[in-house]
């Protein structure tokens, strides 16, 4: 009888976890940051024009011209309403180029912080959960992945490697998972001393339920936050690759490829390197102002 | 003191030998090397005799406990493309990228610790809010881009000055310009929040209420202890540093390790280019070694070994 009492308040304890930390009032704090207003509606239509490439861009991406070769934007003197940003030495529509590129951009930054979030919340809820050598292991490497110039090193790679779209997703990924693991392993670290773990133990739960049911929910909240400041840096570094000719190979459209292409005619046709450098910027900085509102509403303390 | 520069060396083994074993890793990835050094048309016997010369018949640790014996004696390869040790070449062009990064680390702290500072001070005045709105856009902005926009705007259209090259301090100040905008802004933030967290401490109030001058306050009370803090992130950030001066040099067509790297890329010199990252992997050990060194000349709790 006794044993059933406690076996109760025991499971009580269980079910009192925070889920997912007031979800609303987050919400609701969110809702109120401008700057998270500008941020995320800076994000949606970028996300939106890339998804939308085939309806919005007026041309293909590597469709030649060779009659409307390096023409000016269409405001400048020269220019035609044809082609609104002008067109590149082959003809090629400048505002199409910059709007299949978003795809690119987007979509392989994407998938590198998805495969690094994957890799690095799951080292991270082990090597914190079970310490242990597999803890020393993984965090020996995170900090000497971190302490090392991670732009040359991937230059490295990439250079001696293939450029394939594979290797770049991976290198990409390389640089994020650091981050999750670190900050996963520290929450989990602190989340498996509360009551509700201990409860959940005393009831006989698996490692497995304990990390899953128990243990995930409370690391949400600062992978989300992790995710956007990612993607944002993933972007950069994608773009400086492929900048360098180590990234997305052309034709495939870029926007660090279509800088380099700027690079060389930036004395004569500027707006080659102006308007997929805009593309950039707006991106991730729409990404960072949505990035730090969501971290302050979701938790002011949060430093991540 | 020289237990923690003892400890420190120790500690650096390990990450070293890591790059190493990546170095080697990619070596051996990178392909056939006799399809690279080789003429097309070497019979296989050829090709056999060529790797047992160079020993690459013999198992991959076997190959790899050479490697690092070579690396050990400062033998980090030849570069037959440039005809000299490897090593030799980019010592050559280490100087010009630390140069670059100096000068870069120069406008960042000169500019930012005092920018944070007064945006901590006058919180939510116009100069904190324009400061925020420039950190966060020299957060969001690539490295290359901006130095483009600087030669498009400073070189090509202003004639101020000049677009690339290294040898007189007007080439010097778009690339570090360039450079140093990201630490800035990081820097900025960094000593902003910093500064914000000190300034509500009991000390603080302590220094208010015995009637000092709030700039005595500021200077005196709270800024050396924002400071800590601010100095193991920069120390930190020298590995960004340090690839941020690869892209700059890039557009810039500065003569530094960055560029070497890229060239040798293209002349397909990976000797080279993989002597380059494990010389900038112990570069950035050393400095990190001489920050921790400053940390504990600015807290004194550092030095004693009871790190908060």
């Amino acid at each position: 009888m006794g044993a059933g009492v406690a076996r109760e308040t025991v499971r009580a304890a269980a079910e009192q976890e925070p889920r997912v930390r007031g979800g609303y009032r987050t919400l609701r704090r969110l809702a109120r940051a401008r700057t998270g207003w500008v941020g995320s509606a800076l994000l949606v239509l970028v996300i939106a024009v890339a998804l939308a490439a085939p309806l919005v861009a007026p041309y293909g991406f590597n469709e030649l011209s060779l009659a409307n070769r390096l023409k000016p934007p269409a405001w400048l003197g020269g220019g035609t309403s044809a082609h609104l940003l002008g067109t590149d030495p082959l003809g090629r529509d400048m505002l199409s180029r910059v709007i299949w590129a978003a795809r690119t951009s987007l979509g392989i930054a994407g998938i590198s912080v998805l495969v690094a979030m994957v890799f690095g919340v799951m080292i991270g809820l082990l090597s914190g959960f079970y310490g242990g050598w597999l803890d020393m292991l993984v965090m020996r490497l995170a900090d000497m992945q971190l302490s090392f110039p991670y732009l040359l090193l991937a230059i490295a790679v990439m250079a001696l490697l293939h450029p394939t779209l594979a290797n770049l997703i991976i290198v990409l990924a390389l640089r994020s998972w650091v981050v999750y693991a670190r900050t996963v392993r520290s929450s989990v670290q602190v989340a498996k001393q509360r009551e509700f773990v201990e409860a959940a133990v005393a009831l006989g739960a698996s490692d497995r339920r304990i990390i899953t049911r128990h243990l995930t929910p409370n690391v949400i909240a600062p992978i989300i936050v992790i995710s956007s400041f990612q993607l944002a840096e993933l972007i950069i570094t994608e773009s400086s690759l492929s900048f360098l000719g180590l990234g997305v190979q052309p034709p495939t459209p870029s926007w660090g490829g279509m800088l380099s292409q700027g690079r060389e005619y930036l004395t004569s046709a500027w707006w080659l390197g102006v308007f997929p450098g805009l593309m950039i910027i707006l991106t991730v900085l729409g990404i960072n102002l949505f990035g730090d509102a969501l971290r302050d509403a979701m938790d002011p303390r949060l430093k991540v | 003191m020289a237990s923690i520069v003892l400890s420190r060396l120790v500690q650096a083994v390990p990450s070293l030998l890591g790059v190493t074993i990546i170095a080697f890793v990619l070596l051996h990835l990178s392909g056939d090397i006799t399809q690279l050094l080789l003429p097309m048309e070497a019979s296989e016997q050829v090709r056999a005799d060529f790797r047992r010369a160079y020993g690459l018949d013999q198992p991959i640790p076997v190959q790899y406990a050479h490697y690092l014996a070579r690396l050990v004696q400062g033998d980090f390869g030849q570069s037959f493309a440039y005809r000299r040790p490897a090593m030799e070449v980019v010592l050559e062009r280490l100087p010009a990228t630390l140069e670059l990064s100096a000068a870069a680390l120069l406008i960042a702290l000169t500019i930012a610790i005092p920018a944070g500072i007064i945006s901590a001070v006058k919180r939510n005045s116009v100069f904190d809010h324009l400061s925020m709105g420039v950190v966060l856009l020299g957060q969001s902005v690539p490295t290359f881009w901006l130095g483009m926009l600087m030669i498009l705007v400073f070189a090509v259209v202003l004639h101020a000055l000049p677009v690339s090259g290294r040898g007189s301090f007007a080439q010097l100040v778009l690339p570090s310009v360039t450079l140093a905008m990201w630490l800035l802004a990081l820097v900025a933030r960094l000593t902003r929040s910093g500064m914000l967290e000190v300034l509500s401490q009991d000390y603080i109030r302590t220094a208010r209420a015995k009637g000092l001058a709030e700039v005595v306050v500021t200077t005196r009370h709270a800024v050396r202890n924002a400071l800590v803090p601010i100095v193991t992130v920069v120390g930190l950030q020298v590995g960004g540093l340090l690839g941020g001066a690869v892209m700059t040099e890039a557009v810039f067509a500065w003569p530094g390790v960055g560029t070497l790297v890229l060239e040798s890329i293209l002349k397909r010199v990976y000797p080279v280019v993989l002597a380059a990252l494990i010389m900038v992997a112990a570069a950035f050990v050393l400095i990190n070694l001489m920050v921790d060194l400053l940390c504990g000349y600015l807290d004194p709790r550092v030095r004693t070994g009871r790190r908060g």
